[in-house]
């Protein structure tokens, strides 16, 4: 053989079709499971996949694929990855991508896209996917050329599961997928304009220590930034150090154990009574990893209107961006609290505040009537509680089922709680659950669901039945769009404009449609029976409890109201306020 | 209140609209927007007038502009001494009988005529916003055919320090 030949033959060897490529990086980033649908411009891509050893799972609608790799994200801490085809494929994932960018959940999504030399053209199946996702990604890209491949694919990686984590989405067009060239994956990236700020400020830091040691009144707001930062240990050590009460967003729920003496509850439209006045009346409001949400911030003119506001978050554009902030620490959780539990300084005198807030918290738990005959929704959820011991990964959909799920089940540990809280995404609960389930096999998953979201995505039964995930779905069925008809109740005059749905299809049917076990139970005691049978079955099972229709969501804090304004709050052996 | 923002980017497919849809989704006010590219190859530079309510707002745009990952460098350099130039078009309907009070009323703005026709002139004039709308108002009278503006493009003066440099310091 002739030099030349020689040099010829190691370059074919290191030669590679697109297709190929997303397949070796995609082992390269050590890719377990991808969640996908496959089409027309994403047809090379599936044929290089299909012997390749790469786990995928079939949703029945790219939606469904999605969200479950963002269940997949939340109990993993790793990226999901999704593959959808071009133009619908690609459009049935905006909602999902927007889902992923409000609760900072590391994805990356791979659209198939026309080719190059019809893009532009309205060809079938395209769409315009990098510019509708423009706003709903932290980066997107498309491919224009083969030797740019890899090197996408890495920064991807790296701009999805770095600084504040997000969806980063990759349109190739199918000719890139079929076209040649070398395969080089580098080990390193190089973005000069996006270097994440992760460890602390010692100035500021300094500023927060000595803030806490003259405050009497401090609480820490824990949002799902300590849980991407896998820092609970850390957010326990210290406020236990400092003896500092906590209150948690609904995302950030498991990064404090709940049965904490120092815990207050959830904050915001549905939080505890003492979580919302503890943010109230404090004089010092430690935020960490949390945006500031409306939900959670009630009214923002009587928003902790007594306190020095410090915010840690990894993004700099949060801190300031809705309260005004005095002490502001741009740091990954992790890293803040630790440099905070080193520098110790005098622990604040906390010992009346605290007594205040357990005074409160015995006065006003949260807060249900039990008949003994109609499920009440509370006490099916603290059910669950009680068979799973605390233990179970909970996905649910929006609505008053997942409120009650974050009232009334107890998050005692991190990365077991997968729900919709930014963009408030009905059918998010069931796919969410397969993506979760895969991430720990042998978690107790229970995906609780309204009848109105549940029938979003419930294809992807489908999915829990074939790969035989012991997923166990819990429909919360009133027959209504509970949480419109709530407000339609307190807002609009009980006039209940098309949020009521009383001729349900009858969800047992459809679960033995799906070949799984369905149960129905109407009544306290039928509630707790089924519920025992299913968590006997190795296996998926489909529950549909008929709950007390009317029940509503309390306490709360309506819209435009602040913090310390909540309605339905009953103090023990009292009437309502 | 008006802020000049200035901002180098790489120059990739979509910076600009990422940029524009950025300000569309978070609602600011853009008032013009310039770019070109710089003595980097590669590397463009863009210059925002925006209308703001108050600095709280600008620090937040600036942090925005700052998240994305093709934005290289954001400078807010409304109050340092900087060099902002505005160029304009002016097409005024002007009868050869007029030519020459024309001449006469921008000669110190230090425009100058590009374009004669029998009945129209155009002219170009260089400056400050402020100046070409004083140009501008002047020459109304007279008949405006048309008018082009680019907008404001600028950059601070000599080797002052710019408050805000590089992302990684830009911080607290």
């Amino acid at each position: 053989m002739t030099r030349m030949k020689v040099e010829e033959k190691v370059k074919e060897k290191t030669k590679m079709s697109g297709a190929l490529m997303l397949i070796e990086a995609l082992k390269a980033e050590k890719v377990e499971v991808i969640f996908g649908y496959p089409g027309g411009a994403v047809l090379p891509l599936y044929d290089k996949l299909y012997q390749s050893g790469v786990f995928h799972v079939l949703t029945r609608h790219e939606q469904g694929a999605i969200h479950a790799a963002e269940g997949y994200a939340r109990i993993s801490g790793k990226p999901g990855v999704v593959i959808a085809t071009s133009g619908p494929g690609a459009t049935n994932i905006v909602t999902g991508l927007t889902d992923a960018m409000m609760d900072s959940l590391p994805l990356v999504v791979f659209t198939g896209q026309v080719a190059t030399s019809v893009i532009g053209s309205d060809a079938f199946q395209e769409a315009d996917v990098v510019g509708i996702t423009m706003p709903i990604t932290k980066h997107n890209y498309q491919v224009r050329d083969i030797s740019e491949l890899p090197k996408i694919i890495k920064e991807a990686f790296h701009i999805a599961t770095t600084g504040r984590p997000g969806p980063v989405l990759i349109d190739i067009p199918k000719d890139i997928t079929t076209a040649e060239g070398e395969f080089d994956y580098e080990e390193e990236v190089h973005l000069p304009g996006y270097q994440p700020t992760t460890q602390p400020n010692h100035l500021q830091i300094r500023r927060l220590v000595e803030a806490v040691s003259q405050s009497k009144k401090p609480v820490i707001l824990a949002g799902a930034g300590v849980l991407h930062a896998n820092a609970a240990d850390e957010l326990r050590q210290y406020a236990e150090q400092q003896n500092i009460p906590v209150v948690h967003t609904l995302l950030g729920l498991g990064g404090f154990p709940a049965d904490h003496p120092l815990f207050l509850g959830m904050a915001g439209m549905h939080g505890t009574y003492t979580a919302n006045m503890a943010l109230y009346e404090c004089d010092l409001l430690i935020n960490i990893g949390a945006r500031f949400d409306d939900r959670v911030t009630g009214n923002l003119k009587y928003f902790a209107p007594k306190a020095t506001v410090a915010h840690i978050d990894i993004d700099p554009a949060e801190i300031g961006k809705n309260v005004p902030t005095k002490i502001p620490i741009v740091s990954d959780a992790k890293a803040a609290l630790q440099e905070l539990i080193q520098q110790q300084g005098k622990p604040a005198d906390t010992s009346a505040w605290l007594s205040q807030l357990n005074e409160w918290k015995r006065r006003f738990p949260l807060y249900y009537e039990e008949d003994g005959q109609t499920i009440k929704p509370q006490k099916l959820v603290e059910m669950i509680y009680e068979l799973t011991d605390g233990e179970a990964i909970i996905t649910t959909d929006v609505g008053q089922h997942q409120m009650w799920a974050a009232q009334y089940y107890k998050f005692n540990k991190p990365h077991r709680w997968v729900t919709s809280g930014g963009l408030g995404t009905m059918g998010f609960g069931l796919p969410a659950a397969i993506g979760a389930q895969l991430a720990d096999r042998n978690a107790t998953v229970v995906s609780i669901v309204g009848d109105g979201g549940f029938q979003m995505t419930f294809q992807e039964l489908s999915v829990i039945q074939e790969l035989q995930l012991p997923i166990k779905v819990v429909i919360v069925n009133n027959q209504a769009l509970g949480m419109v008809r709530q407000w339609q109740e307190l807002f609009y005059e009980k006039r209940y404009s098309h949020s009521l749905i009383p001729n349900q299809p009858d969800f047992v049917k459809l679960a033995e449609a799906y070949n799984m076990p369905g149960f129905r139970a109407k009544t306290e005691a039928e509630a707790m029976e089924v519920l025992k049978k299913a968590f006997a079955i190795d296996g998926p099972v489909l529950l549909d409890f008929h709950v007390k229709a009317d029940e509503n969501v309390y306490p709360m804090v309506a819209p435009g109201k602040g913090l310390h304004e909540m309605v339905g709050v009953k103090a023990c052996g009292e009437s309502s306020q | 209140m008006r802020r000049i923002i200035t901002m180098t980017v790489n120059n990739r497919p979509g910076v600009l609209n990422r940029i524009t849809g950025l300000f569309t989704k978070r609602h600011y006010n853009i008032e013009s927007i310039t770019v070109g590219h710089t003595e980097i190859e590669g590397i463009s530079r863009m210059t925002f007038v925006v209308n703001v309510e108050d600095e709280r707002t600008a620090e937040q745009i600036i942090k925005q502009l700052n998240k994305q990952i093709d934005v290289l460098k954001v400078n807010d350099i409304t109050d340092q001494a900087i060099v902002a130039r505005e160029l304009a078009l002016v097409k005024v309907s002007v009868t050869p009988a007029l030519r020459q009070e024309i001449y006469t009323l921008i000669e110190p703005f230090r425009a100058s005529v590009v374009d004669v026709s029998k009945d129209s002139l155009v002219i170009q004039v260089t400056g400050e916003s402020e100046k070409v709308e004083a140009l501008i108002e002047l020459l109304r009278p007279y008949g405006i055919k048309e008018v082009a503006r680019t907008g404001t493009t600028a950059f601070t003066r000599g080797s002052q320090k710019t408050a805000a440099t590089y992302k990684t310091a830009f911080i607290i």
